[in-house]
């Protein structure tokens, strides 16, 4: 027999289910379903969407490349300042987005201290979702390293693997859940990412205004249909990517 | 080829400082109390603990390479298969990975895991993961090969037999051993050199036998505190070299097979008139030396076999023992363990 669970702990569990959910069915009921197909085909559309996979794929890829490194020596090594480096790597999760935006401006922009030039271009829309998407990242693969019995390097280390072979061939297969979900979760951060990339890399069509922008200024514009069309779009490109790369995680498994 | 080692390790307020010599083919075990830097000196000599001093395989210094380069292996408690990997990729994994599928496909059959090659880890029993941990350790011949408990994880009933299975291969392997026990029967039955770790110090560095016969610290004593007498199995009994005969309760043995019987210090009791109670094996001995440990005395005796018993000072005392005296030895057949050789 299953135990009942107290009735105002289960009252409390669903009004907070229903705030999750009611909104995404709030989505669905009001999408223009009819006009659906020639509102996310749009050319506005198109290119937005594009434009935002490629920049939270592009975040992504800075994210890992940069971050998994970072992750491992957090885990692995004794090295001063780690205490601040770790607290410094929590920072994009509770600054608000459009302060990150402002801090990579002036650091990055035209008259930043490291003036790159990137700012209000491609780039700066990846730079800026990076920015907010790393902590997911690193805070997963170091949890993941962590966990993992560092025997299994060590035996490793004994059986001929330099440290790359054995990151390569040991500590990435056996962190592979941790890392999987943190990707998931830096990619999603990224795609969603608003205020930083608007601050840092402005709304330019084309080359900076990535979906959730798109959706804003044609919230703004007087166009409900197409910016409830572009969410549902959203909603379906990230449920879809999740699942392709939980399926490739199986598979590379096997 | 010969290990020399002259190792120094400081972790915080404990120091391992270490002179090691062994020969090609030996099996030291490296024994001592909790904490006396028994798995310190391997992860050294492995390379995965920072030391300093010198280490030599034969005439390679070795003691600046890391992990990966020196000609070691090492086994640490419970073996630590890789949980991704299959049996045979586990083994093929020093050796050049799935252009090593053949040779540790081999390995693994003469450790009797045919059946089992392409399990993973978590579907093997713990003596079958220790035989696919003592062959990827050994595919790769190393010139020394480091055993850090390899027998701790397994009950009782596997052990004998993943004993009889690693002196078997520990016998045809050339290198030097150094096995970490907390097993004075895998000192007795495995190793020919037993090296005792206090405080991180060398206290003793003998022959098993030599080490039951006379330990150097009251720690060893008590662990050591076991006779070993080879012999030859007969029915339920054992005829030993040294003369005299065992009988064991624990049948079946090898009609013909050479074998150690073990049994521990503590489970002989002395006596001065002929014993006539349960206790199957009886024989006259002589007492020669006594030596207290704590409340306990090792009373050395000769005779067929010569045997060490420990009993309480207050039975020296009823009983009168001292150098030069006739008494009677006697174990219990369930006390006399039969170790295959």
């Amino acid at each position: 027999m299953t135990r009942r669970p107290p009735i105002s702990l289960a009252v409390a569990a669903t009004v907070g289910v229903a705030f999750l959910v009611l909104p995404l069915v709030g989505l669905l009921v009001k999408a223009p379903w009819s006009d659906l197909p020639s509102l996310v085909t749009s050319p506005e559309a198109r290119t937005a969407l594009r434009l935002s996979l490629e920049c939270s794929f592009g975040a992504l890829a800075l994210a890992l490349i940069t971050g998994v490194p970072l992750a491992w020596l957090l885990a692995r090594r004794d090295f001063p300042g780690k205490a601040l480096v770790r607290a410094l790597v929590t920072v994009p999760l509770v600054l608000p987005p459009v302060v990150g935006g402002v801090a990579l401006l002036f650091a990055f922009g035209r008259r930043g201290i490291f003036p790159l030039h990137i700012a209000f271009t491609t780039w700066a829309a990846i730079a800026a979702e990076a920015f907010v998407a790393m902590p997911f990242l690193v805070l997963a693969v170091e949890g993941a390293l962590t966990s993992l019995d560092q025997r299994y390097e060590d035996v490793a280390g004994t059986l001929g693997a330099g440290p790359l072979t054995t990151f390569r061939r040991v500590t990435l297969p056996l962190v592979g859940p941790g890392l999987a979900a943190g990707a998931a979760l830096a990619w999603a951060r990224a795609l969603g990412e608003f205020g930083a990339t608007i601050t840092f890399a402005g709304n330019l069509p084309g080359s900076t205004q990535t979906l959730p922008l798109h959706v804003y200024l044609q919230l703004q514009s007087g166009h409900p249909d197409a910016a409830v069309a572009a969410s549902v779009l959203m909603l379906a490109v990230s449920i879809l990517v999740l699942v392709a790369l939980r399926g490739r995680w199986r598979v590379s498994r096997s | 080829m010969t290990l020399h080692c002259a190792v120094q390790a400081v972790r915080g307020e404990f120091t391992l400082d270490v002179t090691l010599d062994a020969a090609p083919g030996e099996v030291v075990a490296v024994v001592g109390p909790n904490g006396a830097g028994k798995s310190t000196l391997l992860r050294s000599l492995a390379g995965l603990d920072a030391c300093t001093g010198d280490i030599s395989v034969g005439d390679m210094d070795i003691g600046g390479l890391a992990p990966h380069q020196r000609p070691v292996a090492w086994v640490p408690q419970d073996g630590a298969l890789f949980p991704h990997l299959s049996a045979i990729d586990n083994v093929a994994f020093g050796i050049g990975g799935r252009r090593g599928r053949p040779e540790a496909a081999r390995w693994l059959s003469l450790l009797g895991l045919k059946e089992h090659i392409h399990k993973r880890p978590r579907q093997l029993s713990g003596g079958q993961a220790q035989r696919v941990a003592l062959a990827r350790a050994l595919v790769r011949r190393p010139a020394l090969l480091l055993l850090d408990e390899p027998m701790a994880a397994l009950d009782v009933a596997t052990r004998t037999e993943a004993r009889r299975t690693l002196r078997q291969h520990l016998a045809s392997y050339g290198g030097v051993t150094l096995l970490v026990t907390h097993d004075p029967v895998d000192a007795a039955t495995l190793a020919s050199r037993v090296v005792a770790l206090d405080a991180g110090r060398i206290v003793q560095d003998a022959s098993p036998a030599h080490v039951a016969r006379a330990p150097r610290t009251p720690w060893l004593a008590d662990w050591m505190g076991l006779n070993a007498f080879r012999g030859r199995a007969s029915g339920q009994a054992v005829d030993l070299d040294s003369g005299g005969r065992l009988v064991a309760a624990d049948a079946p043995l090898d009609p013909a097979g050479e074998v150690l019987a073990v049994v521990p210090a503590h489970a002989v009791t002395l006596s001065r008139v002929q014993p006539h109670g349960s206790a199957r094996n009886t024989w006259p001995v002589v007492v020669r030396e006594l030596v207290a440990t704590g409340s306990r005395v090792r009373i050395r005796c000769d005779g067929h076999p010569a045997v060490v018993a420990e009993v309480t000072a207050d039975a020296v005392a009823d009983l009168g023992l001292a150098e030069g005296v006739d008494a009677w030895a006697s174990t219990k057949a369930t006390e006399v363990t039969v170790v295959p050789l």
